[in-house]
């Protein structure tokens, strides 16, 4: 299997990757860490014939905490999401999904600003940031913006962001005091697509009662989806197992997953009801999520 | 379409290989330097045969394009026993324990167990099949393979 032939650019810079973006458009692909790409390439269902390879670019691989915010540059790889310390503690729910991607081969390429790019609804860093109300940086050669998670993801494998536009980081807000996270996913066997998965972050006040509430499902519809009717059902309450289940049954009823070989939609249905109660009964125990 | 020179380490060797953009990295390994310990299973990122390290951590060569690892350092499989035929603890661990079958799928599993033995002793089954999750075995011989690696205990490679 090899893929069609291309041009390789390796820039060391990031003006210089989107000069290459801006002259090439639609010709060009970004390659970050290459865990999707490459397959999609060596079966010839991506065919780039101008391949600009963010690899050598230091300053995408940055991590930083200022302004009240985490910036992950998107270079930024799944294996330092587990490791780095600074991670685990400005955004224990990136540390916490991220053995859950791929295998630990995978886990040493791939990247935070190709998994965002790349757009698979089965994947667990969109939704992870989607539940943190984090925004993604796009830049192209004549500006640069920022999207709210929630709007950037369009349909499967679709974002906003255009041809010649580069995601380079991503900004997670600090939480409030009080805020814990958790996630649950299911999946066939170990490293394998999760059939259903649900990030959890709940905030709770001095009383204990939630505050905020944010739900996020993956494999649950076309992008990484927000409940925000579930979450409502959650503020203003002190968490209990019935108001869980509560949570459990609105999940349930509200989604509309996917059909395929691998899960029925009322398998999905279902199981996202379950794994959002149990995502939130062990944010609010401490728990840290558990791989089955 | 323009070729590139590619200068990087392999098993502590310096090596100057002029490819294709589109030829893999395990591509390089194999047909270039003639490396063949590393396999070739899916090539597409599944099934862990053509594991090797990249500046020590395991990566999957079919999903790496050569140029990529200019100026990179490159372990393989033929990195691990020593000039004279000496096995690491690791590969006498696979040996006494039955832990290959046909062979196929063993150089990767090696790499990558080696990789994950730097970080420290793998404990329990459980760390072991973790470890091990990224690596099909098509014999299916994952017991002798966990088997190999708890008996090497708190020794590391």
């Amino acid at each position: 299997m090899k893929p069609p032939p291309f041009d390789y650019w390796a820039p060391r810079s990031l003006p210089e990757a989107l000069e290459l973006m801006a002259r090439y458009g639609e010709e060009a692909k970004a390659l970050a860490g290459g865990q999707s790409l490459v397959p999609l390439m060596n079966f010839r269902l991506a065919a780039p014939r101008q391949l600009v390879d963010l690899n050598p670019i230091p300053e995408l691989a940055s991590c930083a905490v200022e302004d009240g915010v985490l910036r992950l540059g998107a270079m930024v790889r799944h294996r330092f999401l587990e490791r780095s310390p600074v991670v685990r503690e400005h955004a224990p729910l990136l540390s916490m999904v991220a053995p859950f991607i791929g295998y630990p081969q995978i886990r040493a390429r791939g990247t935070i600003g190709g998994s965002l790019a790349h757009a698979d609804p089965a994947a667990e860093l969109p939704a992870a940031v989607m539940a943190l109300d984090g925004r993604v940086q796009l830049r192209s050669r004549t500006g640069t913006r920022m999207v709210a998670a929630e709007r950037f993801f369009r349909s499967f494998f679709t974002t906003v962001a255009e041809p010649d536009e580069l995601v380079v980081g991503v900004e997670i807000p600090l939480p409030p005091p009080g805020t814990a996270v958790g996630f649950q996913e299911v999946a066939m066997r170990r490293g394998d697509f999760a059939l259903a998965g649900v990030a959890v972050a709940v905030t709770r006040g001095e009383d204990g009662t939630i505050t905020r509430a944010r739900i996020a499902c993956l494999s649950a519809a076309s992008t990484p989806l927000r409940v925000p009717e579930a979450e409502r059902v959650l503020v203003g309450e002190p968490p209990s197992d019935r108001l869980f289940r509560e949570v459990e049954a609105r999940v349930s009823e509200l989604v509309d997953p996917p059909d395929d070989v691998h899960a029925s939609a009322g398998y999905r249905r279902r199981t996202l009801g379950v794994l959002c109660r149990r995502a939130l009964t062990a944010a609010v125990s401490g728990k840290e999520a558990t791989r089955r | 379409m323009s070729d590139h020179v590619v200068a990087l380490r392999v098993n502590g060797r310096e090596h100057e290989v002029r490819v294709e953009p589109r030829r893999t990295l395990a591509d390089l390994l194999r047909e270039d330097l003639r490396l063949t310990g590393t396999h070739l299973g899916c090539e597409h990122g599944v099934c862990g045969a053509c594991t090797v390290l990249l500046d020590g951590e395991p990566v999957r060569s079919c999903l790496m394009f050569a140029v990529q690892a200019h100026g990179h350092s490159v372990e393989t499989v033929e990195s691990l026993a020593g000039a004279d035929g000496t096995l690491t603890r690791l590969q006498q661990a696979f040996h006494e324990h039955h832990a290959l079958q046909c062979g196929f799928c063993t150089p990767g599993i090696l790499m990558t167990l080696s990789a994950a033995l730097r970080q420290g002793p793998l404990r329990s089954e459980d760390e072991v099949r973790e470890a091990l999750s990224g690596n099909l075995c098509r014999c299916t011989g994952y017991q002798q393979i966990v088997d190999a690696v708890l008996s090497l205990g708190e020794a590391a490679t």
